[in-house]
């Protein structure tokens, strides 16, 4: 599928007012001045984000500009020193990755966290495994396996990633299949957002280039990702918008499919600022 | 089981197998020495001696349960035989000594060594040491404290309740003792736990990859400590089975059921790297030191080839988790 073919749910903000509110799309996550010190280090100096329903949105930057650091705080890997994030205009609080977890949103993350000698079904419920119906059942916590065979079939049938047998183990998997059932894990259990941390960094060609398709199928059934990844070709190819992290702060959200990717290479070095691109280029 | 959708299944390498391989090994193993020993005395294939081997690997076989679901953390337990010969001497003296109901004296014997796996679990997941060193500490503490407790004494006349699973009953031709049943129960159960619950496929998860299960929600630190504390109430169970056996605490006792455990889990094809075994491949382990200790003394081979056969199939049941560890 060639990325021209997206149907995007929405169009980019045609003019640059930023008190635009109407033909805004909703936001389902929002982060407003988030700051973080690491010693005398600031990782995040009041940065901004923002999700929209239904789009991949790319997360960039420079080694140390703090994406991490940002995707960490969205994911409750890490807790802020100050700033307020917002999910479905609620504020909340993470002090955990269960926390972000309990409240819909899944991360995939680039290590791959995956049980590679328990097999697929397992691991897409490791952690929150279905009980057998029955107080015994419930007291002992016995797993349904053949229910969660059953629902892990049905997961993974939606990916056509080809892996036929879910009672196979992981490590019996390439690592873009692998890639595919942390995929799945999050896609199955999230309820708002999933971000997925370097996707596709350990993977060769072929299997990047699946795992990209996995990541629009998850979109296209109604959940917003957001990705973070060094690999420009791929963030163009897949992001809706592309959110620039830089110094600790969001220098810029632009557009993949109006800015070339110079521009965006210049803006997150520092080489141009975001008010030197196109108003087109923007995407804000 | 399987879904297919259209494109022809990878086919299944050798590799893939191997786990069922690590288990084969032992059991191609077992069915030869069964038919050598066979061949060589005609008292060895007998409902008699097969109930004697049982009786024989009982202990060992259930502290060896507590070795497997540490092993399957990725742990180890050095302290097993030492902690369950601290527990017996309490059991017996508690009860000989003190005049204590004996069932209360075998609790306080069972607690003890429950409280031992804790202090193990508990200075492992606090201070973050390696399970070796702090079960190598406190294996020295608990023959220190069993030989000072006991003043280097073994307790005798012990009460009935003490000597419980020794009581017999007849099977055709053979006689088993309830310690065998016991033995057999709780690996059913242990079993049905890892395979069929919950906290059973996080023991597993937590061994497999520690930050996935961390990641996945699971309470990395909570289930390494309850392993720990668990396998210290099953050195406790074996405590009990040894003096229903023996009829007496010996303070010297579980010295050789020490590495006798290891021994069993890993020829029972449980990976030393963590997450992936069976409890029954343990019980077989368990099994095939017996035949071969049994098989050899009624053939009149000195025990010490016993040791030398162990102790080769030992490596060689490691080597196969080596490999098909760097091959995975």
């Amino acid at each position: 599928m060639e990325p021209s073919a997206n149907s995007t749910p929405f169009q980019p903000a045609p003019d640059l007012d930023p008190g635009q509110t109407t033909t805004q799309p909703r936001l389902v996550l929002e982060a407003r001045g988030l700051v973080k010190h690491y010693g005398h280090v600031t990782a995040l100096d009041g940065t901004d984000f923002e999700l929209r329903e239904g789009e991949i949105q790319a997360v960039i930057g420079d080694n140390g500009a703090g994406k991490s650091t940002l995707i960490k705080a969205l994911s409750g890997a890490i807790i802020p020193d100050s700033g307020e994030i917002y999910l479905d205009s609620q504020r909340v609080h993470f002090r955990s990755p269960i926390d972000a977890r309990k409240n819909g949103i899944e991360t995939v993350y680039q290590d791959l966290a995956v049980a590679p000698a328990m097999t697929i079904a397992e691991n897409l419920f490791l952690g929150r495994e279905i009980l057998r119906p029955g107080w015994f059942a419930r007291l002992i916590r016995w797993i349904d396996k053949k229910k969660m065979l059953e629902e892990a079939i049905a997961d993974m049938k939606d990916l056509k990633i080809g892996i036929h047998s879910m009672t196979q183990a992981v490590e019996t998997l390439s690592g873009g299949q692998r890639q595919g059932v942390a995929v799945a894990r999050s896609a199955a259990f999230a309820r708002h957002v999933v971000i997925m941390d370097e996707p596709t960094a350990a993977l060769g060609v072929k299997e990047g280039n699946m795992v990209l398709e996995l990541i629009r199928r998850v979109r296209d059934s109604g959940l917003p990702v957001i990705i973070i990844s060094h690999n420009m070709p791929h963030v163009f190819e897949i992001a809706d918008r592309i959110h620039i992290q830089r110094l600790g702060k969001r220098a810029a959200v632009v557009n993949p499919k109006t800015i070339s990717m110079s521009d965006t290479v210049a803006v997150m070095t520092g080489a141009k600022s975001a008010a030197e691109l196109s108003p087109e280029a923007l995407a804000l | 089981m399987s879904e297919q959708s259209g494109t022809t299944q990878k086919p299944r390498s050798l590799l893939d197998r191997l786990p069922s391989l690590t288990i084969m090994g032992p059991l191609v193993a077992l069915l030869l020495a069964v038919v050598f020993f066979s061949l060589q005395s005609e008292r060895f294939l007998t409902g008699q001696n097969f109930s004697l081997i049982l009786q024989q690997i009982s202990v060992v076989a259930v502290l060896a349960i507590g070795q497997t679901l540490i092993i399957l953390t990725a742990g180890i337990d050095l302290s097993v035989g030492f902690v369950m010969a601290l527990g017996t001497m309490v059991m017996a003296k508690f009860a000989v000594e003190l005049g204590m109901p004996p069932l209360v004296a075998i609790l306080c014997g069972m607690a003890v060594t429950t409280a031992f796996g804790f202090l193990n679990g508990f200075l492992i997941t606090r201070f973050k040491l390696p399970p070796f060193i702090v079960t190598l500490g406190t294996m020295n503490i608990a023959f220190a404290l069993t030989q000072i407790y006991s003043r280097a004494q073994t307790v005798s006349s012990l009460p009935e309740a003490h000597l419980f699973w020794g009581n017999t009953f007849s099977l055709g031709d053979a006689v088993f003792t309830y310690g065998i049943v016991l033995m057999v129960v709780l690996y059913l159960l242990v079993w049905f736990f890892l395979s069929e619950t919950a906290p059973g496929r996080h023991l597993y998860a937590v061994g497999n990859n520690p930050e996935a299960a961390r990641l996945m929600g699971i309470p990395t630190q909570r289930v390494l400590l309850l392993t720990y504390t668990v396998a210290g109430f099953f050195y406790g169970i074996a405590g009990w089975l040894l003096i229903s056996r023996t009829s007496v605490a010996d303070p010297n006792a579980g010295q050789t059921e020490n590495l006798e455990t290891i021994t069993a889990v890993v020829l029972g094809g449980t990976s030393l790297f963590g997450g992936r075994g069976v409890i029954l491949g343990t019980l077989l382990g368990a099994i095939i030191v017996g035949v071969f200790r049994n098989g050899l003394t009624l053939t009149g081979v000195s025990s010490v080839y016993q040791v030398l056969i162990t102790g080769i199939l030992v490596i060689l049941a490691v080597t196969a988790d080596q490999l098909s560890k760097r091959r995975s």
